[in-house]
């Protein structure tokens, strides 16, 4: 689920990525990337100047990695992973070597449910009080023991604005005959089943039997009206070229099309629809945890929090970094919100048996 | 073995080493762990405890999944047949008109293998997508419609992008069969009164039948499996048996039953060509 977001520029090195992955599963198994071998000396004693890191691809700005290297002397690898699902088997097989990784909300609470992750010390991680209240203390992780935010947006609808007019802030227009063919959902198993969901007025990890029957009908309605089932990062270039004329899309995706072509609008919709974060954690067993600090000590400083968005688009959850965000992705709608829209957003969590549920009705929907 | 003595059975198995032991380590043990997998039960949170649990397997008896491994059978088949249909004449022309240019258009088959298969996806999407797209554009100038069709995103996309990953696995063998072919053969039925139908149907055919069946497992396997061209450009609308053991592993968290359907699906595939190569293959190729 909420499967592959961000990657704005990497569409094709992410689903190169994906594909490796459906042939690697058991090399997860197999595997085990770099430095375990090369234990840094055990003892307490100074860590080597290394850092490793497990990313989503295209996830940090161009001068995110060479200004920490600059300033503190450690060395960043960087690896990427394509799911969240790919980075907890990796961690569940154990002995990864990485030191910082960046998880999705719900997957916070599987993997500290899993016990795979190392709690945070925040005395080495001063830069926290720059991380704004609304972005504190989610369900998925309700003190921050384990995880602090990374980047942070919401997933709405990418439509036409000079085809379709301006739209209101609703479900409905994904579900409109007069686009039929025109319109793109995501390929997401929570997502798209949640859009059904929060279209009827429920909560996006309802469980109960009759709000997902009642999800998978409105899908099941829906289907014959969509182009198809996509990426994020196939919607938008699809939207903008004129493929589709609705796109539903995570906000990144969005504010990167708004930025090449006027004609296109953001939307995030009533009467609710997801807002999401990603997180930065250390795996239990790094071996650079001293250096896993300084890094997100690092992140949450005010100059790479702007500068990470920036390059992204989407939203940081760095107060200290609001004011240099770029003037021109602020002014973009939807990118700032008010209260009025930040309250209807609901956040994915793990619904533990139930996914599986999720998954059957989506497979269903489009079997259908 | 007693003729050939003890240093050619030590020779042999020095020679044999090396792939045995390839084959059981990235082909064996891997087989089994899926197979020990199909009967485990997953984690909420993924993993798997390993046991006797068959239920997996009858989850695949589910009329939604068996209705997705018909349709992935069908569209295996279909796009074995396209290729057949398509690759034969091209082998035949190359093997038989090709002349001193064959090297030359064997090559020009086999380019588009050096490019990764996601690229020739990707670029499938930029040619067909897009209302003023590149092949949009060709068929309006050509006057063959006056307004821009769907052509990207639909059920006939996904089969002509199959087809066209797959083309070279057919012809290849094809070709191969076809090259060795003795002109003598031919000249043969001919001067003893068959018509050109009938000394292609009676003497050229049966002569390729193991091109035809190797280029129909190259194509059908694969196929069976495929889970990338449906998405890109079927717009996930379409969904294959691949896409649903892709979804059950980095999804579902589902292993267990991820893996009872990739079991499922090789048995399928070894009982299908098993079949055949049975009916189509042994006999002809025994009058042969």
């Amino acid at each position: 689920m909420v499967l592959q977001r961000k990657i704005s520029r990497g569409d094709f090195l992410r689903t190169i990525g994906a594909g490796a992955v459906a042939g690697s599963t058991l090399s997860v198994l197999a595997c085990q990337p770099n430095t375990s071998a090369q234990s840094s000396g055990g003892g307490g004693g100074p860590e080597e100047k290394v850092l490793n890191l497990y990313n989503w691809s295209d996830y940090v700005a161009k001068s995110t990695i060479p200004n920490f290297q600059k300033q503190t002397g450690i060395t960043v690898t960087q690896d990427y992973f394509s799911s969240n699902e790919e980075l907890l088997a990796k961690l569940q097989a154990g002995g990864t070597g990485y030191d910082v990784i960046v998880p999705s909300d719900y997957m916070i609470s599987i993997m500290i449910k899993s016990d795979v992750l190392e709690p945070l010390d925040m005395s080495k991680i001063p830069n926290f009080k720059n991380v704004g209240e609304n972005y504190k203390g989610l369900p998925y992780d309700p003190d921050n023991q384990y995880s602090v935010p990374y980047q942070w947006g919401t997933t709405g609808i990418l439509y036409n604005k000079k085809r379709l007019g301006k739209l209101e802030p609703s479900w409905d227009p994904m579900w409109d005959p007069d686009s039929k063919g025109m319109i793109g959902m995501l390929n997401d198993e929570r997502e798209t089943p949640g859009a059904a969901l929060y279209k009827l007025g429920y909560s996006v990890n309802a469980t109960k039997k009759e709000q997902l029957d009642g999800a998978e009908a409105e899908l099941k309605k829906q289907k014959p009206l969509l182009r198809g089932y996509f990426d994020s990062t196939q919607n938008r270039p699809a939207v903008i070229n004129g493929d589709l004329l609705l796109g539903h899309v995570f906000s990144g995706d969005a504010f990167l099309a708004m930025a090449q072509d006027d004609d296109l609008d953001y939307l995030i919709p009533e009467p609710a629809a997801t807002r999401w974060t990603d997180n930065m954690a250390i795996p239990k067993g790094a071996e650079h945890p001293d250096n896993a600090h300084k890094f997100i000590n690092y992140i949450l400083g005010a100059k790479a929090g702007a500068a990470l968005s920036n390059y992204t688009y989407y939203n940081t959850p760095n107060q200290a970094a609001l004011p240099m965000i770029d003037a021109s992705l602020k002014k973009l709608p939807g990118y700032e919100l008010g209260p009025s829209v930040f309250d209807r957003l609901q956040i994915i969590e793990d619904v533990g048996a139930a996914t599986r549920e999720y998954s059957t009705l989506f497979t269903s929907v489009k079997s259908s | 073995m007693g003729k050939r003595g003890r240093g050619w059975t030590l020779g042999l198995a020095g020679l044999l080493s090396p792939v045995t032991f390839w084959l059981g380590l990235f082909f064996l043990v891997p087989l089994l762990l899926i197979l020990a997998y199909s009967f485990g039960k997953s984690g909420i949170y993924g993993g798997i405890t390993l046991g006797f649990y068959p239920g997996n397997y009858l989850k695949v008896f589910d009329p939604l999944y068996l209705e997705i491994i018909l349709r992935t059978l069908v569209i295996a088949v279909l796009n074995t047949l396209l290729c057949l249909l398509i690759g034969y004449p091209l082998a035949y022309f190359i093997a038989f008109k090709g002349g001193r240019h064959k090297n030359t258009l064997i090559l020009l088959v086999m380019i588009p293998f050096w490019t990764s298969l996601l690229l020739r996806a990707y670029a499938w999407v930029v040619i067909l997508g897009g209302d003023n797209g590149i092949a949009n554009r060709i068929l309006q100038f050509l006057h063959l419609t006056d307004h821009p069709l769907t052509l990207i995103f639909t059920p006939q996309a996904v089969i002509m992008g199959m087809v066209y990953s797959y083309l070279p696995f057919m012809i290849l063998p094809l070709y191969a069969a076809l090259e060795k072919f003795d002109w003598r053969l031919k000249e043969a039925a001919q001067d003893l009164g068959a018509t050109r139908w009938h000394t292609f149907w009676r003497v050229t055919f049966p002569l390729s039948l193991p091109g035809v069946i190797a280029g129909s497992i190259l194509v059908f396997i694969p196929s069976a499996g495929e889970f990338v061209i449906p998405n890109l450009l079927g717009g996930a609308r379409t969904v294959m048996v691949g896409n649903l053991i892709q979804q059950q592993f980095l999804q579902a968290r589902d292993w267990a039953f991820g893996s009872a359907l990739a079991v499922m699906l090789a048995v399928l595939l070894v009982g299908a060509i098993m079949f055949y190569v049975r009916r189509v293959g042994a006999d002809k190729l025994e009058e042969v």
